[in-house]
């Protein structure tokens, strides 16, 4: 194909976010991927933070008395809420993605019933789990501990 | 009407971009006199003939078959000929070319890529009895419960409006995108065709449908109901089995013996010659 003389048109991240009137199945959508690229960035700071065991006791115990305060504690339970709905929104996606809960082929009649419709229920059921998990969780972290 | 009512006018705002000049798109406003029944179509129509000859874009049927028309209305990729001012519930139609792609002037896209990408992915026919199809001596035996496996996925008019809505798309611009994708799976269905392992090569890597996470809304934008989403996850569904092994390939259908111990009715005439 010749090379396009048009001006560049292509949403880029914004079309994950806004950029138009979509629909929640959108919004999942990013709120899938901003949770991974938040749960990335906490394994990556975990890691490095864990790996200062290495430099001995005293290099251990300054590391963790840096990540103690309150603020940390509300961070962890942040990163507790990504992993909530990462978790349970991926397991959702993978059985989709396979096909299972997206319907057969239908003829389609006006008004069209799609593969969205048939993963509503499950859509529900997924984000009643996450809430429930929250929820919990966030008892653990702030009554019961 | 009263002699102190004003007739109901509609106000466009149409994204205009001049490819000659080195300007970036700009909005231009027009207003035009509402009648019931307008399409958005017909209001671009209306400008064009009255308000400002200048204005560009890309139409044919006027009746949600040709697929030529799709654009960006007040926030959604939609036909204009199948819009009715109406039902978007607001005097302004904010109208723009589909984004996710170069826009060659005004309203007109350039849809050059998706093509490339449906063409790579061969939707058409693939078998090997290559003569027969090309010289066909009688029918390919498919059953409607076979035909009802792809048939949704036949209705697309490529007007590129799910390419538009598509969040993966936006980003990436490697990825085939919801059309190419379901054409692919409406063939791999089609119980006439072969060619089940010659497309899967192309659906490897960053062009196939392993980006696509379900967002919908290209199922949603759909203005013919053809569902590509569902496409896309029954598409993965068959790649997924073919990889574990537990796919069972099927030889392409036969043709039709011609029945031989019948004869025509006689109140019914013999076919016109072919034209072609």
């Amino acid at each position: 194909m010749l090379e396009s003389r048009g001006h560049p048109n292509r949403l880029g991240m914004r079309g994950w976010l806004f950029g138009g009137r979509w629909g929640p199945d959108r919004y999942l959508y990013s709120l899938h991927r901003i949770t991974g690229l938040g749960l990335l960035l906490y394994f990556a700071m975990h890691i490095i933070l864990t790996s200062s065991r290495a430099l001995g006791q005293g290099a251990w115990e300054e590391s963790m008395a840096r990540v103690s305060g309150p603020l940390f504690v509300i961070g962890e339970y942040l990163v507790f809420v990504a992993f909530a709905f990462h978790a349970i929104n991926g397991l959702r996606l993978a059985l989709a993605e396979v096909g299972f809960g997206v319907g057969k082929p239908i003829e389609p009649i006006y008004p069209y019933r799609t593969a969205l419709d048939e993963q509503r229920p499950i859509v529900v059921v997924a984000m009643i789990l996450v809430a429930l998990l929250i929820v919990v969780g966030g008892l653990d972290f702030f009554v019961w501990h | 009407m009263t002699a102190d009512s004003k007739p109901k006018t509609v106000l466009y705002r149409v994204l205009r971009f001049e490819p000659e000049g080195s300007s970036n798109p700009r909005w231009q406003e027009y207003t035009i006199p509402y009648t019931s029944g307008l399409t958005v179509l017909d209001g671009l129509w209306v400008i064009k003939e009255g308000v400002d000859p200048s204005l560009v874009w890309r139409s044919s049927c006027r009746m949600g078959i040709c697929g030529s028309c799709g654009m960006f209305i007040n926030g959604l990729p939609r036909l204009s000929c199948n819009t009715q001012i109406s039902e978007l519930g607001s005097s302004t139609v904010e109208v723009a070319p589909l984004p996710n792609f170069d826009i060659l002037r005004d309203l007109v896209p350039d849809l050059g890529p998706m093509f490339d990408h449906h063409q790579a992915l061969s939707p058409f026919i693939l078998r090997p009895d290559r003569e027969e199809l090309e010289k066909p001596t009688a029918e390919y035996y498919q059953s409607s419960a076979e035909m009802e496996r792809y048939l949704q996925f036949s209705y697309c008019i490529k007007c590129a409006s799910c390419i538009a809505a598509c969040p993966t798309v936006a980003t990436d611009p490697v990825y085939s995108g919801p059309m190419p994708l379901a054409q692919a799976q409406r063939y791999n269905t089609d119980t006439r065709d072969d060619g089940f392992d010659i497309r899967k090569l192309a659906l490897r890597g960053p062009q196939g449908p392993w980006r696509c996470h379900f967002a919908g809304e290209c199922s949603r934008v759909c203005p013919k109901g053809v569902d590509p989403a569902k496409a896309i996850q029954l598409l993965r569904r068959d790649l997924v089995a073919d990889y574990l092994r537990l796919r069972r390939p099927t030889p392409p259908a036969a043709v039709v013996e011609k029945p031989d111990d019948i004869a025509r009715r006689p109140d019914i005439p013999e076919a016109p010659p072919a034209t072609v």
